[in-house]
């Protein structure tokens, strides 16, 4: 079995599963955030009316919440959900509440790797479908909807069918200016949105031993973009040592098996990959930056779960060092604990000295929901993970996803530009 | 019985079918309020109930919000007849018990009209269409899928 069977099958209790078995998994952590908790809710108030028992959750330390879509509240509707939320955690007893305000907070996915609330081969659920970002730790994550978090929130388990894998072989270095970005947009390029649907992403290859654990975050954030059940990764030490510094300890991880079976294998050499975008209005809608450099942009937007890690934002540092950005300009760290790393090693100064603007931790302008959404016609840079028409602002405005270190390059000049001929 | 509201289109996503900004709307009948604003403003005006969406592959991708699946079905859709669904989108609107995700092939998706009236029949897997005087083959729901359709949601399905 490889390794998203086998952590399948062990959390159901089985010796054996084959692609297509219906499971139902125990599930170990499951998470909630600002817009899916006020969903939960509203299914806990529909069950009470239908006389099924709520009062009491499966287990309230597996649980965790953040505040993150709509933080800081624009409007009332917003800071209710927030009230909402610290309601529910107090009634059921959750601790691990992330609240924007106070000390760490910040974007769902990366706490959960950030605070190591996520370990190797656990059963991870979140009311978020890019869940999937920490299957880059070598855990089963898997994104759901309301009634389905509603479910595991009560009983700790939930139905899966067992996906059928396809695994994607990185072989040697990416090349200097080519980030985990560019690879995971060629192929998304490559497999389209529908890609990998039903199916699990694995990544491995020497290309992804080499790589930071942050970058591989990177990667299994955007499988959700080619609509596969989960994204993973085998742990290696790496791993076992990020997690470490974060004071994880005792979880069991799990390999998939020698002989693992996969449904298809592809592979990429690193040194053809170079910096790639995204162009309006699919993140399949690949093109080479050189082939679009010299698009108008009216924004640079550095910021969310895909492209606001720390090694993202020091990407962009790079570039922006003793720079002057000629477009409105945005980085948006995705945890406190980034945005304090960032300020303590000079980051933050880089930016603002570039004239970028820092804003709090939020998802805000990744979902057009506040805190910079994009009007009528405006074109935008984005380090972020998807650009369906209306996904930051106004159904007319246009988004081209790329890596931290394109977005960066493109501020500065005001057009897209291929950071290697910047 | 219900009128197709057909749209000759893949990937039609979650940000299209309830846009982001209204995400933090819980009340069923406020978040179908703006259903599919993102492609066809006047949908919720013209939607009647036991209307059905017919559309290409990949529908519901996107994200995971269960507004997707409640807002369509709060106007009234009984379900979506498309030639493949996003996994999250599909599993929602099983397991909330809002709409059937009906998987159709390509020649079905090109037959039908916007604007035909279809009779969906799950037990025999057909879909009537009573303007053309056709019938066509749905794809049958896996084991688990009928067993939950036919419970009313994934609360009400005891597993064996
Ligand atoms: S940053 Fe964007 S993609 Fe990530 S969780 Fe927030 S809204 Fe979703």
């Amino acid at each position: 079995m490889n390794i998203t069977e086998k952590i399948l099958a062990r959390a159901s209790g089985k010796t054996r599963v084959v692609p297509d078995d219906i499971v139902f998994a125990n599930v170990d952590k499951a998470m909630i955030h600002d817009v899916s908790g006020p969903g939960v809710i509203k299914v806990f108030d529909k069950l009470k009316k239908e006389g099924i028992q709520v009062d009491k959750l499966w287990d309230p330390s597996k649980i965790w919440v953040a505040e993150d879509h709509f933080v800081p509240s624009a409007e009332k509707i917003s800071a209710e959900n927030i009230v909402k939320l610290s309601k529910f955690t107090k009634q059921y007893g959750i601790e691990k509440h992330f609240k924007y305000g106070m000390g760490q907070y910040g974007i769902c996915h990366t706490l959960s790797h950030e605070e190591a609330l996520v370990l190797p081969g656990e059963v991870y659920v979140g009311g978020d479908s890019h869940t999937n970002t920490s299957g880059a730790l070598g855990t089963f994550a898997c994104g759901l909807g309301h009634t389905d978090v509603a479910y595991v929130l009560l009983y700790g388990k939930i139905w899966f069918k067992v996906p059928e894998t396809l695994y994607f072989k990185l072989n040697g270095k990416l090349p200097q200016n080519v980030m985990a970005k560019d690879y995971i947009l060629k192929i998304i390029g490559d497999i389209g949105t529908d890609g990998a649907a039903y199916a699990a992403m694995q990544f491995g290859g020497t290309g992804i031993s080499e790589m930071s654990v942050e970058s591989r975050l990177t990667l299994t954030n955007m499988t959700t973009e080619a609509g596969a059940k989960n994204g993973i990764i085998e742990p290696d030490q790496k791993v076992f040592d990020y997690l470490a510094q974060r004071g994880a300890k005792n979880y069991s991880p799990i390999h998939g098996d020698r002989d693992a079976e996969f449904a298809k294998i592809y592979e990429y050499e690193a040194s053809d990959l170079e910096p790639l975008v995204a162009k309006p209005y699919s993140p399949e809608n690949i093109a080479p930056v050189r082939d679009v450099s010299g698009v108008d942009l009216d924004k640079s937007y550095i910021g969310s779960c895909t492209g606001a890690k720390y090694e993202d934002l020091e990407a962009a540092a790079r570039i922006l060092k003793s720079r002057k950005v000629k477009i409105r300009t945005e980085v948006v760290p995705a945890a406190i604990s980034i945005y304090k790393k960032a300020m303590e090693n000079g980051l933050i100064s880089i930016f603002l000295d570039a004239g970028v603007t820092v804003g709090p931790p939020t998802c805000g302008a990744c979902c057009g929901a506040h805190m910079g959404v994009l009007a009528k016609d405006e074109v935008c840079i984005s380090t972020t993970n998807r650009n369906f028409p209306g996904r930051m602002g106004h159904i007319e405005s246009k988004t081209y996803l790329a890596s931290p270190l394109v977005a960066a390059a493109s501020a500065i000049t005001g057009k897209i530009t291929d950071p290697r001929d910047l | 019985m219900g009128k197709v509201i057909k749209y000759a289109k893949d990937n039609i996503d979650t940000d299209v079918i309830l846009p982001g900004q209204y995400l933090k709307l819980h009340d069923y009948e406020d978040i179908a309020k703006h259903a599919m604003e993102g492609i066809d403003p006047e949908f919720h005006s013209k939607v009647k109930k036991g209307d059905f969406i017919v559309a290409g592959k990949n529908f519901g991708c996107g994200s995971s919000r269960e507004h997707a699946p409640i807002a369509l079905s709060h106007c009234g859709i009984s379900a979506v007849l498309a030639i493949s669904f996003a996994r999250i989108f599909y599993r929602n609107s099983v397991d909330g018990a809002f709409l059937l995700p009906i998987e159709i092939d390509e020649q079905t998706y090109q037959k039908i009209s916007n604007g035909d009236d279809l009779e969906v029949d799950t037990k025999k897997n057909e879909i009537k269409n009573l303007t053309k005087n056709e019938t066509y083959k749905m794809k049958p729901f896996s084991e688990i899928v009928s067993k939950i359709i036919a419970a009313g949601g994934l609360f009400r399905y005891k597993p064996d």
